[in-house]
């Protein structure tokens, strides 16, 4: 790359190795990297777990780890900034290379009120002080969409939502206009409306600024909103770059072609006023396994009570998967809990195969908690990590006092096979594991009894989209095999569309709209439902710019 | 998580291949975590020394004036009065006749004899044994006290929880010296044991690691895995003895070896002050108070037991030390270098 070109990359990689050392064996974290970003550019760093993403990105900022040793080019406008020396990379960051973070929560400091945080960088930067520094501190609130900023910025982040905090980050990443921003994983902790407005954010931001974009997600959906460019990664080596309707739509590479065919999708939505609202027609043989009636839980927040769900019915029979789908604090998990005992019911009925769950005993329920198998988000904290696998599996037995250890064992070594772990497994500890198999490790535990239902909260969502896309297959595998009933707890629509028979959509602990999947994500009546539909991005550059407008439309008119 | 493995088919094409060809090609034996942990403590220097140091001198202790009715290798009782040979000086002598000393001996007294003739170093073998005894058994009965209130308090919250913590401020607020002076004699003046002396001291100091362990339940009890147990069906008990407790054991062992070493200071506090150990028995701090006013004219008879005091707290604490890093490599704080010259330098990162 010539000196003159480079000077026209407001951000640069040339030949990027990173290496980290371990206890272990070297890791090479990234091979061999090259890519420009230019000033009102963004490019899309794509990748799975452990492909380097996050690390080129560190590595721009100079904020890699001790152990990490990096050889090759990371131009800053035309500053290398490997090996660069801190005083002078301290100066360069917010003025020349600004950084949006995942988690809004943690990337305020909840102790100072949003103006001191925003002013620090004005003030250590020589642009502004005291009062001038208010003023564009303001300035920049406006800018960033929080209403009444002259007021707001005396207030803490806890007084914030999650979406304007992720405004605020970006205000005082552009506090300097940065030559480049680079935005890790920025709407990954954000419900989809509102990362369809930070998305509209960035967006409009970076035309107005002229800055240049890194884009670091696994969203392909925001991709396709997004990008200019795309640069897939995979284990630390740069598959395949190119304009993002190119790599999108015709992915020359393999893993890119199996990485965009594992995204779920929704199938198309028709948003017609007149479509009839179907009741699902029930056939009359359905066994119900799960019924909920008028249920009402809630939380006692030290003597405060808070009403997580409200007057919600549904039931699932054996056979069927029921989708429960909404945004955070919905209730959506809240429901989940509740019919896995661990949450008591406030009023109405929860019945699980006729027995309602608040009339049992301590020892009925128990019995009736037999028939429940239960998988949960998080694979990292569902498997205690003292228990060998085997253990794992088979700790429901032990509970139940079913069978001795060698029928244990053995019912595990089937289970292992049923979630095509090889066998040997057994001895393993859950540490040695990736989060995929540890989350097959989980669902092989939740069948250890064959349960008749299945409570699945948001299985998939701490996994990569490939990994998904197998634990789903499987879900669905064993679902047709075992043809138990399912409750299935998720945030992302498509995958409810894959799975579910019928769907429940919660709003604020009350459901919106409910009944068979095919009319409600595909006919849907409420606002609220056409809403979280347009929301969600797809992979496919020109719909997405389609949907990004019919987006628009709905959220002006709400 | 890492992507080392160069050996791995080089055609895969989705994370989840990567990870299940990983895992078929792990061969090495899979290590639990106690093992690991076990792993790390053995590489720590300071704390292998430690225990080699404090085995060696429980093994000292107990071999040489016996155990109960098991006797020793030493002929000598602490009990028995008798001559005093060349002012009680210790016949011990470590420095050879080459350097000018009075060669390696042990001699009748190695460590002298008291004012009226008893062989000191019998006492002060005695007195280590009951130090260590008095250690052990408050490790343990402070360790269980502790690890079960505090489990419970964490599990339960609400108003178990208030209770116990209220009990748990009660003991604190009160200073420990005093509460164990006036348990310690009631318990000496009823039956004279030392066991049970170290039951008592054991009931006043769970207190600490009730708190630590409360605290890491707390944290531990919104994991999956313990809304799994729950959910399918374990009753309490399990859910706390076989999920959580294991699970805080760092907590718990390192505090028990430090709840060890306090002990021993502890009694030997009480005993100074003539509220531990009441003579004819003998315990380390029981000698040192006895002797403080012989600290010109006899030191032997002062330092002997005050070293071995600071040599048994030392070590036990070092091993805490040792054993705090291995539960947690974060404490460690020690920093890698990398290897010089496989890089050049212009390209090294700089350090902050």
């Amino acid at each position: 790359m010539s000196t003159e070109a480079a000077e026209n990359y407001a951000l640069s990689f040339t030949d990027l190795k990173v290496t980290f050392e371990t206890a272990g064996p070297d890791v090479h974290a990234v091979k061999g990297l090259s890519l420009a970003v230019r000033p009102g550019e963004v490019v899309a760093l794509v990748g799975e777990s452990g492909s380097g993403k996050s690390v080129t990105s560190t590595a721009a900022m100079g904020l890699l780890p001790e152990n990490a040793y990096i050889t090759g080019e990371a131009r800053v406008g035309n500053v290398n900034v490997v090996g660069l020396d801190q005083g002078k990379m301290r100066k360069m960051r917010a003025t020349d290379i600004a950084m949006v973070f995942q988690e809004p929560m943690t990337a305020l400091n909840p102790v100072l009120t949003i103006e001191r945080q925003l002013t620090e960088a004005l003030e250590l930067h020589d642009v502004a002080y005291g009062k001038e520094a208010t003023d564009r501190a303001i300035e920049l609130l406006t800018l960033v969409g929080i209403p009444d900023p002259a007021k707001r910025i005396k207030q803490y982040p806890h007084q914030f939502s999650g979406g304007q905090r992720q405004r605020i980050v970006i205000a005082m990443a552009i506090s300097c206009d940065p030559k480049v921003i680079i935005a890790d994983e920025p709407t990954t902790a954000l419900d989809v409306t509102v990362q369809a407005e930070i998305l509209d954010l960035l967006r409009e931001l970076k035309d107005r600024l002229n800055t240049g974009i890194l884009l670091i997600t696994h969203n392909m959906g925001v991709v396709a909103d997004m990008a200019d460019q795309v640069a897939v990664m995979f284990q630390g080596n740069l598959v395949e770059t190119g304009d993002v309707q190119q790599v999108l739509l015709h992915p020359q590479h393999e893993y890119t072609q199996r990485l965009l065919s594992s995204v779920p999708r929704l199938s198309p939505v028709i948003i017609d006023e007149n479509a009839p609202r179907s009741e699902p027609t029930v056939p009359a043989e359905r066994e119900l396994v799960l019924e909920a009636k008028d249920l009402v839980l809630e939380y006692n927040m030290r003597g405060k009570i808070f009403r997580a769900v409200e007057n919600v019915s549904f039931d699932v029979a054996k056979g069927e998967v029921l989708g429960i789908v909404g945004e955070s604090g919905s209730g959506k998990s809240t429901i989940a809990k509740a019919v896995l005992g661990l949450l008591p019911v406030a009023a109405g009925t929860l019945a699980v195969k006729g027995h309602n769950l608040p009339k049992l005993s301590t020892r009925q329920a128990r019995a009736v908690r037999k028939d429940i198998g239960v998988i949960f988000q998080d694979p990292a904290a569902s498997l205690n990590p003292r228990f060998p696998i085997g253990d794992c599996i088979t700790e429901p037995m032990v509970v139940h006092k079913v069978g001795n250890k060698a029928s244990r064992t053995k019912r595990a070594l089937e289970l292992l096979d049923a979630v095509k772990l090889p066998r040997n497994v057994i001895n393993r500890y859950p540490h040695e594991l990736s989060g995929g198999q540890r989350q097959r490790i989980c669902i092989a535990r939740a069948l250890t009894m064959n349960p008749e239902l299945l409570i699945a909260d948001e299985p998939t969502s701490a996994l990569d989209v490939s990994v998904q896309a197998v634990v789903l297959e499987m879900l669905q595998d064993l679902q047709r095999d075992f043809n138990f009933a399912c409750l299935f707890v998720s945030h992302d629509l498509a995958v409810v569309d894959m799975l579910a028979d019928s769907v429940v959509v919660m709003q604020n602990g009350k459901a919106v709209e409910q009944g068979r999947v095919d009319t409600v994500l595909h006919a849907p009546t409420h606002d609220y439902t056409r809403r979280l539909l347009a929301a969600a991005p797809v992979p496919d550059p020109i719909e997405q710019a389609v949907r990004r407008d019919a987006w628009r439309i709905l959220n002006s008119t709400k | 998580m890492s992507n080392t493995n160069d050996n791995l088919p080089q055609n895969l094409t989705s994370v989840a291949e990567v990870e299940d060809a990983k895992l078929a090609r792990q061969s090495e034996d899979s290590k639990s975590q106690g093992r690991i942990v076990i792993g790390r403590f053995v590489k720590h220097k300071l704390a292998m020394t430690s225990s080699v140091i404090l085995v060696f001198i429980t093994i000292f202790a107990f071999s040489s004036v016996g155990w109960g009715v098991i006797p020793g290798w030493w002929d000598k009782s602490y009990l028995d009065a008798g001559a005093v040979i060349n002012g009680g000086k210790p016949t011990l002598s470590l420095v050879p006749t080459w350097l000018g000393g009075e060669g390696i001996r042990w001699g009748e007294n190695p460590f002298g004899q008291d004012s009226i003739g008893k062989d000191y170093f019998a006492l002060v073998m005695t007195g280590t044994q009951k130090s260590i005894i008095i250690g052990v058994v408050v490790g343990l009965v402070s360790t269980f006290l502790g690890a079960v209130i505090g489990a419970v308090a964490g599990y339960f919250r609400g108003w178990v929880d208030e209770v116990l913590m209220r009990i748990t401020d009660l003991f604190i607020v009160i200073p420990l010296l005093v509460l164990a002076a006036v348990l310690g004699q009631i318990a000496g003046a009823s039956s004279g044991s030392i066991i049970t002396l170290a039951f008592v001291l054991g009931l006043v100091t769970w207190t600490g690691l009730a708190r630590l362990v409360r605290g890491e339940i707390l944290s531990l009890r919104e994991r999956e895995y313990v809304a799994a147990a729950q959910a399918m069906g374990s009753k309490t008990s399990r859910v706390i003895f076989k999920h959580l407790l294991p699970n805080t054991i760092g907590v718990i062992v390192v505090n028990a070896t430090f709840a060890i070493a306090g002990a021993i200071l502890l009694e030997s506090s009480l005993s100074y002050l003539g509220f531990g150990v009441q003579p004819p028995e003998s315990s380390l701090g029981l000698l040192i108070s006895q002797y403080q006013n012989a600290f010109t004219s006899r030191p032997w008879l002062f330092w002997w037991p005050g070293m071995i005091i600071v040599a048994i707290a030392l070590s036990v604490n070092f091993l805490g030390d040792g054993l705090r890093d291995a539960f947690d490599p974060r404490h460690t704080g020690k920093k890698r270098r990398r290897r010089a010259g496989l890089f050049a330098l212009p390209t090294r990162k700089e350090k902050p």
